[in-house]
């Protein structure tokens, strides 16, 4: 079987998974919906920074958008390894002699699906909670930054839940492991929305460097992902 | 339990510590540069012109950040070897634990030494600089890193997941930084002082800080060398006790028969 044939058949099977049990729907996107309406609460009443005619609340909206998905993706995470983690899920794929950077590579697409419709629906919810305004020609800069982003954080994600599925205490050890490594993401593409949005007077043209950042994070974990996987979950 | 039948594991130490002669004297050598700092630090070197006494703060910052540094490196180096080598030799991966313990201890110091000489200085605990936020990255990860030492499994399982982890880390580390430093960049506030640069150096103090470097050094070493040999220990005190546990198992089985 190729490579690319065995990824595709294991992302299938995650995000089959994913359809039947709705936890996703049910659970992770819920608790991302009332991270936002929380951040509001903590953030409402400031007023605006001086210099824009944005409410703090839109300023740091894409901040927000950024660090609820950043939540949402240790839950989702949490959840991809615990289907692999019960019954031996993992070891018997090991042992039926699937490739582990195509194992990766599988799950990583399974998980970038979820959480691109995540993110996409987290955008909505700032434009309709913070009133946040998205302007036509910052499209292509925002979808760029979505996509490389998403790849990143899957593919961290992934690599990460690997090293911590089947563990005691995994549920605490995930976000110790995974926040410190997704900070640039957080970084670069807070910036990157920020620039596309408009937000504060920022020309498109100033979020490009900023996708750069999170590209090269993509690549970067993506590469250390395809070695390193394998040596993570042979037990 | 009878202890007539139990194994004795092949490498059972025959001394009660983990001391040999030469890490005598170089704990030994260690006391006397450390108390060669304190002289130095404290008493000889002199007062700076615009910082005063609470230059001597550098003596100590500066030689725990060398340390904690020198530390992770040779964590990485050690953990690379362990995954390249053939033997695969836990004598690697257990180097990388107890100079990862020891980085991590030390970069503790660094960082609060180091806010509270930010204080003095520049009036605030901490500042948004891009040194400052790597340096409390790296802390976070290797407390990752060593809670990953202590998942279970057997050594073997441990070593390579930690080494792994300890090579991601290679990895990441660089990203961190750069990306703090290009937001930084943008976010530029008025700098009271860097933590560099400013400090106009005098032969003595250099001396010092020369002093400073030398001891923490070789604590380094001393604390890595015991370290790892209680490591050793406690890995063949676990390997006698499932021998223990296995002998025990066979002989109620023997009983019941």
């Amino acid at each position: 079987m190729t490579f690319l044939r065995t990824a595709w058949l294991v992302a299938g099977k995650d995000l089959r998974i994913e359809w039947r049990s709705r936890i996703g729907l049910n659970q992770v996107l819920p608790f991302a919906a009332i991270v936002m309406v929380l951040f509001a609460f903590a953030l409402d009443r400031f007023p605006a920074p001086p210099g824009t005619d944005d409410t703090l609340l839109e300023s740091v909206a894409p901040g927000l958008v950024w660090l609820a998905t950043l939540f949402s993706l240790l839950l989702l995470v949490q959840r991809t390894f615990a289907i692999e983690s019960e019954d031996g899920a993992l070891d018997a794929l090991r042992a039926s002699g699937v490739d582990a950077a195509a194992l990766f590579w599988g799950k990583t697409a399974a998980l970038a699906a979820q959480l691109a419709v995540l993110e996409a629906l987290l955008l909505v919810t700032a434009i309709l909670l913070y009133g946040t305004e998205v302007r036509p020609s910052g499209v292509v800069l925002l979808v760029t930054t979505w996509l490389a982003a998403t790849v990143g954080l899957a593919a961290v994600g992934t690599l990460y839940g690997g090293l911590a599925a089947g563990a005691r205490g995994r549920e605490t050890l995930l976000p110790l492991l995974m926040l410190p490594v997704v900070a640039p993401v957080l970084i670069g593409a807070t910036r990157a929305v920020e620039a596309a949005l408009g937000i504060g007077g920022t020309a498109i043209a100033d979020g490009w460097p900023w996708v750069g950042v999170v590209t090269v994070f993509a690549v970067a974990f993506g590469a250390g992902g395809t070695l390193a996987f394998g040596p993570l979950i042979d037990e | 339990m009878t202890s007539t039948s139990v194994p004795v594991a092949a490498k059972a130490p025959t001394s009660t510590g983990t001391a040999t002669k030469a890490t005598r004297v170089l704990g030994a050598a260690a006391l006397v540069g450390i108390a060669w700092l304190v002289a130095f630090g404290l008493g000889f070197s002199p007062a700076d012109a615009n910082q005063r006494e609470s230059v001597r703060i550098l003596y100590v910052h500066v030689p725990a950040a060398w340390l904690a540094y020198l530390a992770f490196v040779v964590t990485a180096l050690a953990s690379a070897i362990y995954l390249l080598s053939k033997r695969h030799s836990l004598g690697w991966d257990r180097l990388a634990g107890a100079s990862a313990e020891v980085g991590v201890l030390f970069m503790a110091v660094t960082l609060v030494v180091g806010a509270l000489w930010g204080r003095l200085t520049w009036g605030v605990f901490w500042e948004w600089d891009a040194r400052l936020t790597t340096t409390a990255f790296l802390l976070v990860t290797y407390i990752g890193y060593l809670t990953v030492r202590r998942l279970g499994g057997t050594h073997q399982q441990r070593a390579r997941r930690s080494a792994v982890l300890a090579l991601l880390a290679v990895l990441e580390i660089p990203l961190v930084h750069w990306s703090v430093r290009l937001w930084r960049s943008l976010h530029q506030e008025a700098t009271v002082l860097r933590p560099d640069g400013e400090v106009k150096m005098d032969g003595l103090m250099l001396f010092t800080l020369f002093v400073g470097i030398v001891a923490f050094t070789l604590m380094y070493v001393w604390l890595v060398i015991h370290r790892q040999r209680t490591l050793a220990a406690e890995d063949a005190l676990e390997d006698v006790g499932l021998d223990i546990a296995i002998v025990a198992r066979r002989a109620e089985g023997r009983g019941a028969r």
